[in-house]
């Protein structure tokens, strides 16, 4: 049984439907990137997953969420909440801003042991210190007691990863979590957060845009495109046999060594607002391939082992 | 303490170092009353009534031949003393009912947000007026009577305050990984939103002393022969053209205090850089 299976998961938010038809299921050992451009509906599933959907007035109106056999649905706010941080953690876009300003990082480790594990002042910093160490955090236990304003960007999402950590959860999610960093310390944090999933044989879902992320990290790939997924599989044959056109457009927006001047190609036109969704395929007034159909017609979701696609004209089926 | 750098900023710049001196004078004044007054505030002597200020008496006598200045010294322990109290209980009070609208929403903030503006639509002279009409004059009424009328004010800075707050990444970061609602509020809302408070409470003291001196003139706050600077001045006007000192010299002690009092604040105001944030309330 998988450690999360989502199936056909749909969201409303008041009478919109961003989200619908998501399915994907995670195993402990695994890292699964949530590929797609702003807007595709990355962040509303991790609120989903999270139970955080009535904080902006949204909620799952179809399809299940099983944690470890339990029904995420069916939770209430208190049994959610008990289950955030210590079975499941979120790790926020932006770590410029995911830290109290007036608190020492340390102290904001420690209160999620605390609160979670019922560790005492002295456990929870000792804790807090090992994982900082663990997350090549310099001098662990000066920066324990500094402000956040005190450390670079790099260094905040250490312990922003740290504090997701303290509690020891089976499953995290990052959402972007290195979109606000350098790109000289995105490969470290990746890097870092891979590491961790090896060594603890966590679940991680790295929610991202970029495919070049998710070429160094991830085991499986979903890619959703206007809240549904366009094309779900594992890491290796989507990069070689890309099935749906979005995917290959993804790929060719990852730069390569060697490169010529002026060849890396963009995908023309924007994300359609949950408002304009179009009839049919939702990709099709992007798509290069689009025909009649692909405007009147929503594609059938195509199966074949671990590889699923949406698409009229998707390519490479075995 | 994150604040100490602001402290010593302040006291650097000449407005903040003077109204701090004078402020710190007056505390000590308040506090050690009874050991540096010249005399006990309520020792009558009819046959030196009304003199004016001489090296007997530095700023002369009142109608009953009470040192002034001794009751001046007094006095600042009834001003500071309802000012603080007042201003502390109607801080307390609107700080947890704004945190709580804030954060919360809903009836609840609909609610306190509607007694909150029909409150503010009234002085706090006239609110201050009513309830001691309603729970009758003395000191202790007096310092209900004034922090009712400044709990407006709190409720409604805290409460713009954590609504501001609430939508900030770490706020939401917290919820993430499971913190409860008191968490929240305690541990990050309430501390985030605590430097604007504060700043206006140490304001509204000086407001605060004003009024308490207004009902003190009415004869609705402290009773003789406990002397209050509001009271002293109100005795003062039969005599002002025979005795002018008596309601001199209360005057300025209130009017100094509460300068002295605001230029303080406006150079923390301007240390901090949060004239923004006190203004958005």
């Amino acid at each position: 049984m998988p450690l999360l299976a989502v199936r056909d998961l749909a969201v409303s938010i008041s009478r919109l439907r961003p989200l619908d038809g998501i399915s994907f299921d995670l195993d402990k050992g695994e890292i699964l990137g949530v590929v797609g451009e702003s807007g595709s509906g990355k962040s509303l599933t991790a609120m989903a997953i999270m139970g955080l959907l009535p904080l902006i007035g949204g909620r799952v109106t179809g399809g299940t969420l099983h944690f470890d056999g339990i029904d995420l649905a069916g939770l209430g706010e208190n049994e959610y909440r008990r289950l955030r941080g210590r079975r499941i953690a979120l790790i926020t876009q932006n770590p410029m801003t995911s830290l109290d300003p007036i608190l020492r990082v340390g102290e904001q480790i420690d209160q999620v042991s605390r609160m979670h594990l019922g560790f005492s002042d002295s456990q929870a910093k000792k804790h807090s210190i090992e994982l900082m160490q663990q997350l090549r955090v310099p001098e662990a236990a000066t920066v324990h007691g500094q402000y956040p304003h005190q450390l670079s960007g790099g260094m905040k999402q250490r312990i922003v990863i740290a504090m997701a950590l303290a509690a020891d959860p089976e499953l995290i999610i990052a959402d972007e979590p290195t979109t606000a960093l350098d790109v000289t310390i995105q490969a470290q944090i990746i890097q870092i957060m891979v590491d961790l999933v090896r060594d603890r044989g966590l679940a991680l879902i790295l929610i991202t845009h970029d495919m070049s992320v998710v070429a160094q990290a991830c085991d499986r790939v979903v890619v959703l495109y206007a809240g549904r997924v366009a094309e779900s599989n594992r890491v290796g044959p989507i990069f070689a046999s890309p099935r749906h056109p979005y995917t290959r457009d993804l790929i060719g927006c990852i730069s390569r060594p060697g490169q010529v001047r002026g060849s890396l190609k963009g995908i023309r036109g924007n994300v359609p607002g949950v408002l304009d969704y179009p009839p049919g395929c939702r990709f099709n007034p992007r798509c290069d391939l689009a025909q009649m159909v692909c405007a009147e017609k929503p594609p059938e979701m195509e199966v074949d082992g671990a590889s699923m696609v949406a698409c009229h004209f998707s390519e490479g089926a075995r | 303490m994150r604040h100490a750098g602001t402290l010593v900023k302040v006291l650097r710049t000449t407005q903040g170092g003077v109204s701090a001196a004078f402020l710190i004078a007056v505390i000590l004044c308040a506090v050690l009353a009874s050991w540096i007054a010249p005399y006990a505030y309520d020792i009558q002597n009819l046959s030196a009534a009304n003199q004016e200020p001489s090296w007997i008496h530095w700023l002369g006598t009142d109608e009953f031949g009470r040192d002034l200045l001794s009751r001046i010294i007094y006095g600042a322990r009834t001003s500071l003393t309802v000012g603080v109290v007042s201003i502390g209980i109607s801080v307390l009070v609107g700080t947890s009912l704004g945190a709580a609208a804030g954060y919360f929403g809903g009836t609840f903030d609909r609610a306190v947000t509607a007694v909150v503006d029909l409150t503010w639509s009234f002085p706090e002279i006239l609110i201050a007026l009513i309830f001691i009409a309603i729970i009758g004059p003395g000191l202790h009424s007096t310092a209900i009577a004034i922090s009712i009328a400044y709990l407006a004010q709190f409720t409604r800075l805290t409460r713009s305050q954590i609504m501001a707050l609430k939508t900030e990444t770490y706020v939401e970061a917290t919820i993430n990984l499971g913190a409860t609602h008191g968490h929240v509020l305690f541990r990050h809302l309430i501390p985030n939103a605590l430097t604007p408070i504060l700043v206006a409470a140490m304001l509204a003291t000086g407001d605060a002393i004003i009024l308490e001196a207004t009902l003190g003139f009415f004869g609705l706050g402290a009773q003789p022969p406990t002397p209050s600077w509001g009271a002293m001045m109100s005795s003062g006007t039969a005599t002002i053209f025979i005795a002018p000192w008596i309601i001199i010299f209360p005057g300025l002690a209130i009017a100094l205090t509460v300068i002295a009092i605001n230029l303080f604040g406006d150079e923390v105001i301007e240390a901090l850089d949060i004239r923004a944030r006190l203004r958005d309330s």
